[in-house]
């Protein structure tokens, strides 16, 4: 069986400092997403339960992703592709898609696309969907536990009000929620072992891609502005005898017309 | 006449989108539409023309008994290029925010999900949805004709309900059986809670030591007629609360007049969720944690300490 995981590095987000209510994203150093590691290691959880699996990595982004690939490869894909290209670059989730699918396609033979539900960035939940039409796959969103059994999916997806249990035959785009697993840490002796497994990087044009179909040229949607809301908080913190300070909050709130029903 | 075109699988979030699309209508020079999937939809037409649609599309083919993000992107892509509508308003629920992408690349279309605002400029629509995990809001326009538009439920507020009357029309679809096959549902355990109503919040996190230690918060929930919230941490990690009172870029957006976080340092991922709320409270242990920032007002110290005196003091006022 070969299983794609679709890969995003974003930002991290712990690290963005904010300045005249712009984010400054130079200094923060670029990590996988929660359900993105959460899709790969699951891929690699079933790699290991099911003989003759490979696992690609698939992932579109800038020239730091040649580094940050090696996670994926020491946790256990087997290959990964890189899109690498300023064409690529500044891509919304249309243009994403489209050439996560020509990759895809151009990989060739695929039994199961895995996605994490969304990226921990924008958390926007589009490109597993959006990838799931142009390959003319069918769609399994928020899935919690994944079982694989001759060539068909077993999936429970938590839903809002219930957990839906789903079957579908493969191929099919699967999206994970976190909670589907524990990602594991990568040994040193994984680490050292990734080294020596194929990296291939692909640019627009080995997707058959011009540069009005992808990148910034392509992009469908307009940013007008991003920018961190205007936060007026009072800040008051109240400090000294703890009896003293529950009263004085209580006062505060009450004045503040917030307490009582 | 271009058309909107609403749909959410949940009648009383449709009708949140169905009140604010007229206005959104009469500035952008288009009729407003809503379609209804499945079985039993001509039965509830009514409620949509009194909160305002001027059609309604009804599709109750067999492919569409369940709820399937593939089969209801086609039915809804089918309606949208038989009537011209070129707006399409999607509550973004989980299945609404599913179906929105896939439905957006059938038409070809830009989309955005989870909108927190959307408003009318220059005649297109400027959408804001939180990003960088809630550090920022962005504003963006769809440069598409076909614009997907999956809004959070409570953006817009339900409008009057009017004696109005309207179109029922028969929709004739193309579907192919859904590929996907529903086996089993399996209700999640604990009373429903609906965060997003709530008045005054109380929120816990990773502070909390025990399981067994929610019964003081509960009891200070009570004192204030407050619903618990919590991080992902607790529900997810833990699972020590049910995942719908999760607060947060993964949760909820409350926007109560009090919200109350305890034992929370203030990640982005959560403080996301509060930003709404008219008046904010923080205890925490550390004084440098970032909630406090982010908060009108501040205890530092111990929550087995603090909540125990806060309960004192607000029994006592």
């Amino acid at each position: 069986m070969n299983i794609v995981v679709c890969l995003k590095q974003i930002p991290d987000l712990q690290q963005i400092r904010i300045k005249d209510r712009k984010p400054l994203l130079e200094g923060a150093p670029l990590i996988f997403g929660d359900m993105d590691k959460s899709a790969l290691e699951e891929a690699v959880r079933i790699k290991e339960k099911t003989e003759g699996t490979k696992v690609t990595a698939l992932a579109m982004g800038r020239a730091k992703l040649k580094d940050g690939i090696k996670e994926a490869l020491a946790i256990g894909a087997d290959e990964a592709v890189l899109l690498i290209d300023p064409a690529l670059a500044d891509s919304d989730t249309f243009g994403t898609a489209r050439a996560l699918a020509k990759a895809i396609e151009k990989i060739g033979e695929y039994d199961l696309i895995l996605c994490g539900e969304g990226s921990t960035d924008n958390y926007s939940g589009q490109v597993g969907p959006r990838l799931a039409e142009i390959l003319d796959l069918p769609q399994i969103t928020y899935v919690r536990e994944l079982t694989i059994e001759d060539h068909r999916l077993k999936a429970v997806r938590n839903m809002e009000e219930s957990f839906e249990v789903v079957e579908a035959g493969l191929p099919a785009l699967v999206t994970v929620a976190a909670e589907i697993n524990q990602p594991r840490l990568a040994s040193l002796r994984d680490i050292l072992k990734a080294a020596r497994k194929p990296v291939q990087e692909w640019r627009a044009a080995d997707l058959g891609l011009s540069e009005g179909e992808v990148g910034a040229k392509g992009a469908v949607m307009e940013v007008v502005s991003n920018l961190a809301p205007e936060q007026a908080r009072k800040q008051v913190v109240f400090q000294g005898d703890l009896d003293e300070v529950v009263v004085n909050l209580v006062n505060a709130l009450t004045k503040e017309g917030v307490l009582g029903r | 006449m271009a058309e909107i075109l609403v749909f959410s699988e949940k009648d009383d979030l449709a009708l949140e989108l169905v009140s604010k699309g007229r206005e959104f209508g009469a500035a952008l020079n288009m009729g407003l539409a809503a379609a209804l999937l499945g079985d039993g939809a001509s039965a509830r037409a009514d409620n949509y023309f009194a909160y305002g649609a001027d059609r309604v599309y009804v599709a109750e083919h067999p492919a569409l008994a369940d709820f399937h993000a593939e089969t209801f992107a086609e039915a809804l892509v089918q309606i949208a290029q038989q009537n011209d509508a070129q707006v399409l308003l999607l509550a973004s629920t989980k299945r609404g925010k599913e179906l929105a992408p896939r439905l957006a690349q059938k038409l070809g279309a830009g989309c955005v999900t989870d909108a927190t605002a959307v408003e009318v400029q220059d005649g297109n629509l400027l959408v804001s949805r939180y990003a960088l995990g809630g550090n920022t809001v962005a504003s963006e326009l769809i440069k598409t004709p076909h614009k997907v538009i999956a809004v959070m439920p409570k953006t817009f507020e339900l409008g009057a309900k009017e004696a109005r009357q309207g179109q029922v029309v028969q929709v004739d679809l193309d579907l192919r059986e859904p590929r996907t096959r529903i086996v089993e549902r399996r209700e999640k355990a604990g009373e429903a809670v609906n965060l997003e109503e709530a008045e005054v919040l109380v929120c816990i996190g990773r502070g909390l030591e025990k399981r067994e230690d929610l019964g003081i918060i509960e009891e200070l929930a009570r004192a204030l007629g407050a619903e618990i919230g919590c991080t992902k941490t607790l529900c997810t990690d833990y699972q020590w609360l049910s995942e719908d009172r999760l607060v947060g870029l993964s949760g909820k957006k409350t926007s109560p007049r009090l919200a109350i976080s305890i034992g929370i340092s203030g990640q982005i991922q959560y403080t996301v969720g509060i930003r709404g709320a008219r008046i904010t409270v923080a205890i925490n242990k550390d004084s440098n944690a970032p909630i406090f920032a982010l908060s009108d007002y501040g205890i530092v110290g111990d929550l087995y300490q603090v909540v125990p005196k806060l309960l004192e003091a607000l029994q006592a006022a």
